[in-house]
């Protein structure tokens, strides 16, 4: 996006801060379910809807989450960290005020790697993450698109309040709204794949805000910044912020200023509009919460968490992309398919054909899987029985034809490939002596479209070759079969 | 069964035991001393007459079945900020006052599992803020010894239940002295754990760092009996320490002989009133008499206690009381929007003294003022937790006044600051975390009083040593039988 004001080239400064749910089987202070739904003020307890006496009991494994996205991302665990209070008065936060963290975040600092589709390596630099719990949800009755101007009245469901809720800071490192995803696109892969969250922004288990302003190129000094929310895809992330910046570019260029100031994405409109000027920022009163105890780390729990996080997505797209030689495009459809990455590595180990494999990978494979709804890694093709099926077309022991069929067949049945072309002889004909009598053959019973061919209607040639394939059943090596045929109809001249 | 109800909970819990007494006799003994005498004291908001009966029939099946019980029969009031399922629970305060509580709090629940019988939720202080019981929205508690006198507070209803023979046991709350200054003011034991002792789960929270529940009882005896019933870590509470309980029944002891009892240079009894300081300078003596040896002890920066209290404990209560804001339960005073109806709501249903510490709490907290306040009133907290660590190092255990005074007149104390200094000798002990408690160390009879008003001695030792705190009270109680149950003389005469 080409940034220009009066002339003078800008360039973009973005930060993003997401909130994520984590994927726990308890909410975060309390033993109910960590689950997306149900019947409103259903799935709640004293302790979640912030009844008088109850007192909340952090849930370890949200803690550990957390530290483990740190270690992810090579951020600093310090060893002692706790939890705050964050003080406001909101109808669907249970307590009037939100245990979170200020000062002594579980993790801070990490750089977030990724790639670009053009092939670009990014860093973002993170500034923290730290852990909170998640309020209610209110609802506006009695208004026309139920927003809150406009009501009767208004309805709270907790389902909600007190699922374990990570936010993420970056550092507003971001140049252009294609990083801005890049860097969401990256943290999703990384959450998912370490069990950390589903990320799924339709069902909130990510929110992302962005934070958005202009300067002149190569300037040191940032711009006024404003805050844009309400995006609920990457998507609407990407558009919104190009929308601001373009905003802000006209803004400048009327000779105004930028006003600091929350903006909301209307995704209908393809717009953003105001929601709250700075004016009427809260002072959230931070204290440490005095019903919980300061949280420590030991080196042994680091390390133990540290040995959990396996091959990290970022890795294996660099070794993808680096070793393997795919494009990143075909990296980031391995990375971020379940299970598919793993499926291909263990193919490829097998079969020692990287790009052949892809193709069967991200080409037929993925295309039953689609069509079954059943995931590559739980079809009952072996990542073995591939890497015998690549080794056999790699040979030409088969064609693709037959290969592709095959593949058919070992979706529905499993089994072996070798085993299945030796039993029904599949074995590609490649033998000219045999071929030639195809050719023969078809020649013989196909003789206007000999003739038409040998009066240079070339077109032709593709149906007299499916006619010695279907005469071998689909054995002939369809190469050899149009050499012969151009040599034999030719040789009759 | 009206005798026994005068006995300890050590003696009806063995008499029932024994089937000498149903729990139901006990039951219905009980309900009717609190109707006979409720109705001078004051100390009940609710009575829960059905659920004593409902308790003590399952009392009797189960000791039927061959259970032990420590508390079978016993009859106990419990402070009204602590919940009791399907019972109303108010904190005395017109925002919780039609409020029924949907779970039992642990300590609660532990006492009902050791067979105790709830016979009613005792006023207190709204919200426990206060020293008098006098801040209560919801009705007036008055002291046993002098019903023209206060109870003291914040348990207030809690040991005049005890005080009045209504109940044997009850349980209070502690923040900044709640339960030692009405334990002293009403003649009875009323102590304090080391904070993290007992579980805060179900107690509807003033200072969450301070606040801690602790027995009221007759005798140090049944004070030890009680803690061992409540005591212990609690999963529903993060900050109940999980080291295990020392068993404190056997631990009990007959004199003081090999022990060091520190006397607070700061504490100058010379400040005191004549009669009530000649009481503690017996009270030194008894202590010496029993075999202590007596060493002067510094707590250099507990003058600033007060000072620290009221910025940390306002502080954390601003916070915890902001869920009351008529949106999910109590009192809601409905207007156009939330705004308007939280402050409707708000400054209807909380009494004057709630709103003064939710706006001293607001503005320690508020930005520009934190560090100033509220960190500085941290850093003094770790100061006065220091000095009662240097202090124990050249004593086991601390003796000093309860209280300044004998229980005062109803509205003897209208300015906030005179009420506030009424914690003075508490409130130290409470933000060092240290087990702390009051037991009966003689009489007064200032000018105007109808007879005698009862004076406490605070006894105190380091963090985690009730056993060790619990059997010196034990042998100074023994040996001076200040507390010897005598039925407070006003009361029977109003009766």
């Amino acid at each position: 996006m080409n940034l220009e004001v009066r002339g003078v080239p800008h360039e973009a400064v973005i930060g993003i801060e997401c909130h994520v749910e984590l994927k726990t089987q308890t909410k975060m202070f309390c033993g109910c379910r960590n689950v997306f739904g149900g019947e409103p003020n259903t799935n709640v307890c004293p302790v979640c809807l912030g009844m008088p006496g109850a007192l909340p009991v952090p849930s370890r494994l949200a803690i550990e989450l957390v530290v483990k996205a740190g270690l992810a991302f090579g951020a600093e665990i310090p060893a002692f960290s706790k939890f705050d209070r964050k003080n406001y008065f909101y109808p669907d936060m249970p307590k009037n005020y939100q245990i979170s963290q200020y000062d002594m975040p579980f993790t801070s600092g990490g750089t977030v790697p990724f790639w670009l589709a053009d092939g670009t390596q990014c860093g973002i630099k993170l500034t923290r993450i730290h852990l909170e719990e998640d309020t209610g949800k209110s609802m506006h009755a009695g208004s026309a698109d139920g927003r809150l101007s406009g009501s009767t009245h208004s309805l709270v469901d907790f389902n909600r309040a007190g699922v374990p809720l990570m936010e993420c800071v970056s550092e507003p490192d971001m140049r252009s709204a294609v990083e801005a995803v890049g860097y969401l696109e990256a943290l999703k892969r990384t959450f998912v794949a370490l069990g950390i969250s589903d990320v799924k922004m339709e069902e909130g288990s990510l929110r992302c805000d962005a934070n958005v302003s202009i300067r002149p190129a190569g300037a040191s000094e940032y711009g006024t910044k404003t805050e844009i929310k309400n995006m609920n895809s990457f998507r609407s992330v990407q558009r919104a912020i190009d929308h601001e910046l373009a905003r802000q570019v006209e803004v400048l260029s009327n000779g105004d200023r930028i006003v600091q100031e929350t903006r909301g994405w209307d995704e209908a409109g393809s717009t953003t509009h105001v929601q709250r000027s700075k004016e009427q920022a809260h002072d959230y009163r931070y204290f440490p919460d005095p019903d919980l105890v300061p949280i420590e780390f030991s080196p042994d729990v680091l390390e133990r968490l540290r040995s959990e996080l396996g091959e990290l997505p970022q890795t294996r797209l660099d070794r993808l992309i680096g070793n393997d030689k795919l494009s990143v495009a075909q990296a980031h459809q391995l990375v971020d398919t379940p299970g598919l990455a793993d499926y291909y590595d263990a193919a490829t180990g097998a079969s020692g054909a990287p790009q052949a494999t892809l193709n069967f990978v991200l080409g037929e494979l993925s295309r039953l899987a689609n069509e079954s709804g059943i995931a590559v890694g739980a079809s009952r093709v072996t990542p073995q029985a591939l890497a015998e099926l690549v080794s056999l077309t790699e040979k030409n022991a088969i064609n693709s034809k037959t290969a592709k069929d095959l593949l058919g067949r070992l979706w529905t049945d499993g089994g072996s490939p070798t085993e299945i072309v030796t039993s029904e002889e599949l074995g590609q004909v490649s033998d000219v002596g045999a071929i030639d009598a195809l050719v023969s053959e078809v020649i013989a019973s196909q003789p206007k479209s000999a003739e038409d061919f040998k009066n240079g209607k070339d077109i032709v040639m593709k149906f007299l070759v499916g006619q010695v394939m279907k005469a071998s059943r689909g054995k002939a090596d369809p190469v050899l079969a149009e050499e012969r045929l151009r040599a034999m109809i030719g040789a009759k001249n | 069964m009206s005798d026994l109800l005068d006995a300890t909970a050590r003696e009806i819990a063995r008499a029932v035991a024994e089937r000498k007494v149903s729990a139901l006799e006990m039951a219905e003994a009980a309900i009717a001393r609190v109707h006979a005498r409720d109705g001078a004291v004051g100390a009940f908001l609710t009575r829960t007459e059905d659920l004593a009966r409902e308790q003590a029939r399952r009392v009797d099946a189960r000791l039927a079945d061959g259970e032990t019980l420590p508390l079978a029969g016993v009859p106990v009031a419990l402070k009204d900020n602590m919940c009791l399922s399907e019972t109303r629970t108010t904190c005395a305060s017109r925002i919780l006052e039609h409020w029924i509580a949907p779970y039992t709090g642990t300590a609660v629940q532990r006492l009902l599992r050791a067979g105790a019988l709830p016979v009613g939720k005792a006023n207190l202080d709204e919200f426990a803020m206060g020293s008098s019981c006098e801040n209560s929205a919801l009705g007036v508690t008055r002291n046993p010894w002098d019903l023209g006198r206060v109870p003291g507070g914040s348990s207030g209803g809690s040991v005049a239940a005890v005080a009045s023979g209504m109940a044997t046991i009850a349980l209070g709350s502690d923040t900044g002295g709640s339960i030692r200054e009405p334990a002293a003011f009403c003649g009875v034991v009323g102590f304090k754990p080391t904070y993290g002792r007992v579980s805060r789960y179900g107690l509807i929270a003033f200072a969450s760092s301070l606040d801690q529940i602790g027995p009221i009882t007759k005798t140090i005896e049944d004070a030890a009996l009680v803690y061992e019933a409540i005591a212990g870590v609690d999963p529903m509470d993060a900050t109940t320490v999980a080291r295990s309980v020392e068993t404190v029944l056997d631990g009990l002891r007959e004199d003081l002989r090999g022990l060091r009892v520190g006397i607070v240079r700061e504490f100058d009894l010379a400040k005191l009133e004549p009669d009530v300081r000649a009481v503690y300078e017996q009270a030194y003596r008894d202590l010496e008499r029993l075999g202590a040896e007596l060493v002067e002890v510094s707590l250099p920066t507990a003058d600033y206690g007060v000072a620290t209290y009221y910025l940390i404990a306002p502080a954390e209560c601003s916070s915890n009381l902001a869920r009351f804001d008529g949106m999910r339960y109590g009192l809601r005073v409905e207007q156009a929007d939330v705004g308007a109806t939280y402050e409707a709501t708000r400054a209807a249903g909380f009494g004057d003294e709630v709103k003064r510490r939710i706006l001293i709490g607001t503005h320690a907290l508020s930005s520009g003022y934190y560090d100033a306040y509220y960190v500085r009133a941290q850093k003094a907290r770790t100061l006065i937790a220091r000095d009662f660590e240097k202090a124990f190092a050249a004593c086991d255990v601390i003796a000093c006044p309860a209280a300044s005074s004998a229980a005062f007149e109803f509205n003897a104390k209208s300015d906030p600051v005179s009420m506030y200094l009424m914690d003075y000798y508490t409130i130290p002990m409470s933000l060092a975390g240290v087990p702390s408690l009051s037991v009966p160390c003689g009489y007064v009879t200032p000018a105007g009083a109808r007879g005698p008003l009862p004076l406490g001695l605070e006894l105190t030792t380091p963090l985690f040593t009730e056993r060790a705190l619990l059997g010196i009270a034990h042998a100074y109680e023994r040996g001076t039988q200040h507390g010897k149950h005598h039925a407070p003389p006003s009361l029977e005469s109003a009766l």
